[in-house]
């Protein structure tokens, strides 16, 4: 099942390339930025004193664990989507051929897709000052475990949709109808409080919900549900749509 | 052991259609053999299928004597594949790509780089080996992915098409390699082709129409199943010498804009013979021997033709571009 080489080969390709095309890892930047600085400024005022227990938070702060959280969900799954490419343009096959086993291939795109999906988190993370949120350092190495957890959960969901998937016409498709969904569902926008009860209905049931509030309580050092619950929840959901993705990925022909 | 390949009663539907239908056949250790059809024969389906990346509805196989259903990892380390599409990561140099070839392969790295170094210019790429293939043209990377498909040195190789849209000089370049390889390699090559002249470096062939192999022998012996080679000839009296022909030999011959032409066989030891004894003047007269493409024509009452071929090809590179734009 594991395969240390297929797992390297596998990781280390993704980052090759993520590293080599220069246009995608400033447009992953790009957007986080844009959120935090454009809707978080332009909406600072709005929403004064009512968006936690602490008055003084504001929305910029307050998104700013959706931000961190949206740039994980945005770079594993689209990362695990490349699946897509490479069964379209042929490289799939020549790994697929090889004597290795299948998990190890999911195991190393889930990886990879941790990897780039850190790698960014990292960034945004460094930009905390800026918008003056205040992490303690101790809850750092905490915070990229979550993030680290997170990401490889999504990724799977990510390769979920990958092998079902038969062409890469639905790109736009998954982005309307499962990360756009997701994020907004997480409550990273807005807080978990006075919803309507449709809507607390779907953000509770968006696995996302609980990885956001994690990280809200390690950056802001609030969350609107039990920590423990929220571990809970990240660790089953991660636990299923890892065993999901490598039994569709194994079962998938190409 | 004598046969790489052994296929039996193999078959393979997709939904209500019988892509492969109950193929049986075997291949010889270091023997080129070809499969020989139109596009939608099941030629790709029977390549995938005995690489191991989709299983077959019924029947079985074994590749390089293990079970392709069975023995599946056995199966993998064993072959070599060349696809039909290109399966190269063009975002990555030549040189990345043979690397990571030979990691998922697991050949010791010393060893491996070894490989690389002679593949390469075997295949006359050394001067481009830290390029990003994107750069490169269709030969450079068909001859890219013979390199890689070989670096794990496989008993059995497979090529779906290895020629597919490429110039005759690099098909006839790309030839001369293979050929070397399985005289010095003994290395077994399993090819589809639709090109008869392709089809003409083969040990055997097998003609696979509708999912049904409906011959399989030497290419010789396939031509030599036809009547005979076809005779054109130009007289001063067309009609004379056809009437002559007709009584003398018993052969039925058909004019058509001023050619007489008729099929015997051995046509080669006729002509001297009928240029002695026939009364009427010959202007000129030329011997063409059966082709692969008669052949296929004579059993199917088809020609092979590329046509679908280049307008699936052209959609798929249209995707492409579209793909490339958008990644």
């Amino acid at each position: 099942m594991i395969d240390p080489s297929c797992i390297l080969m596998v990781w280390l390709r993704d980052i090759i390339r993520y590293f080599r095309e220069r246009s995608q890892f400033y447009g992953s930047l790009v957007r986080p930025i844009l959120w935090l600085f454009i809707l978080g400024m332009g909406l600072r005022g709005s929403y004064a004193g009512r968006l936690g227990p602490d008055p003084q938070t504001s929305y910029t702060q307050f998104i700013f664990p959706g931000i961190v959280a949206m740039t994980a969900i945005f770079t594993s799954i689209q990362s695990a989507i490349s699946i897509i490419w490479d069964r379209e343009f042929g490289f799939l096959k020549e790994i697929l051929v090889a004597p290795v086993p299948r998990t190890s291939i999911a195991i190393g795109k889930g990886l990879a897709g941790t990897t780039l999906s850190l790698i960014q988190g990292v960034i945004i993370i460094a930009l905390a000052p800026l918008v003056h949120v205040r992490i303690p350092l101790l809850n750092i190495p905490l915070l990229i475990l979550v993030l680290a957890v997170l990401s490889f959960a999504l990724t799977g969901i990510g390769i979920i949709i990958a092998a079902r998937m038969t062409s890469f016409q639905g790109f736009g498709t998954i982005m309307n109808f499962v990360i756009m969904p997701m994020w907004f569902l997480s409550g990273a926008l807005f807080p978990l409080q006075n919803l309507p009860w449709w809507l607390n209905l779907l953000v509770r049931a968006n696995p996302l919900t609980y990885g956001v509030d994690l990280v809200r309580r390690l950056v802001l050092g609030f969350s609107f549900q039990a920590p423990a619950l929220n571990v809970s929840f990240l660790l089953i959901f991660s636990t299923l749509a890892t065993g999901l993705a490598v039994y569709f990925f194994n079962r998938g022909e190409y | 052991m004598d046969s790489a390949i052994v296929v039996e009663q193999l078959t393979r539907s997709f939904k209500t259609l019988v892509a492969v239908d109950h193929i049986s056949f075997a291949v010889n250790s270091a023997e080129i053999f070809g499969f020989l059809g139109p596009n939608g024969a099941g030629k790709t389906t029977t390549v995938r299928m005995l690489c191991t990346l989709i299983r077959p509805s019924s029947g079985n196989a074994r590749v390089a004597g293990y079970d392709i259903s069975r023995e599946q990892n056995q199966v993998r380390r064993s072959i070599g594949i060349i696809f039909q599409e290109p399966s190269l990561d063009d975002r990555l140099t030549a040189i990345e790509n043979l690397r990571f070839h030979g990691l998922i392969y697991h050949v010791p790295s010393q060893e491996l780089n070894r490989r690389i170094q002679e593949g390469l210019e075997w295949m006359e790429l050394s001067d481009r080996a830290r390029e990003l293939v994107r750069n490169f043209s269709g030969g450079m990377k068909r001859r890219l992915e013979i390199c890689r498909g070989l670096l794990h040195s496989p008993r059995v190789l497979f090529l779906d098409e290895p020629t597919l849209g490429l110039d005759p000089q690099t098909r006839a370049r790309i030839w001369e390699r293979l050929l070397e390889l399985r005289r010095e390699r003994g290395t077994t090559l399993f090819l589809t082709t639709h090109y008869m002249d392709e089809a003409e470096y083969c040990d055997r062939i097998a003609i696979i129409d509708h999912g049904r192999i409906i011959a399989l022998d030497t290419p010789a012996a396939l031509k030599a199943r036809l009547q005979g080679d076809i005779i054109r000839l130009r007289t001063a009296d067309n009609s004379k010498a056809a009437a002559e022909i007709a009584s003398r030999y018993g052969i039925q011959p058909a004019v058509e804009s001023g050619i007489i032409h008729f099929q015997i066989s051995s046509g080669a030891e006729f002509v001297p013979k009928l240029l002695h004894e026939l009364s009427v003047p010959v202007i000129s007269v030329t011997v063409q021997p059966p082709t692969l493409d008669d052949v296929f024509l004579n059993l199917t009452g088809r020609e092979i033709r590329d046509e679908s071929a280049s307008a699936r090809d052209r959609l798929r590179s249209t995707i492409r571009q579209m793909g490339r734009a958008g990644r």
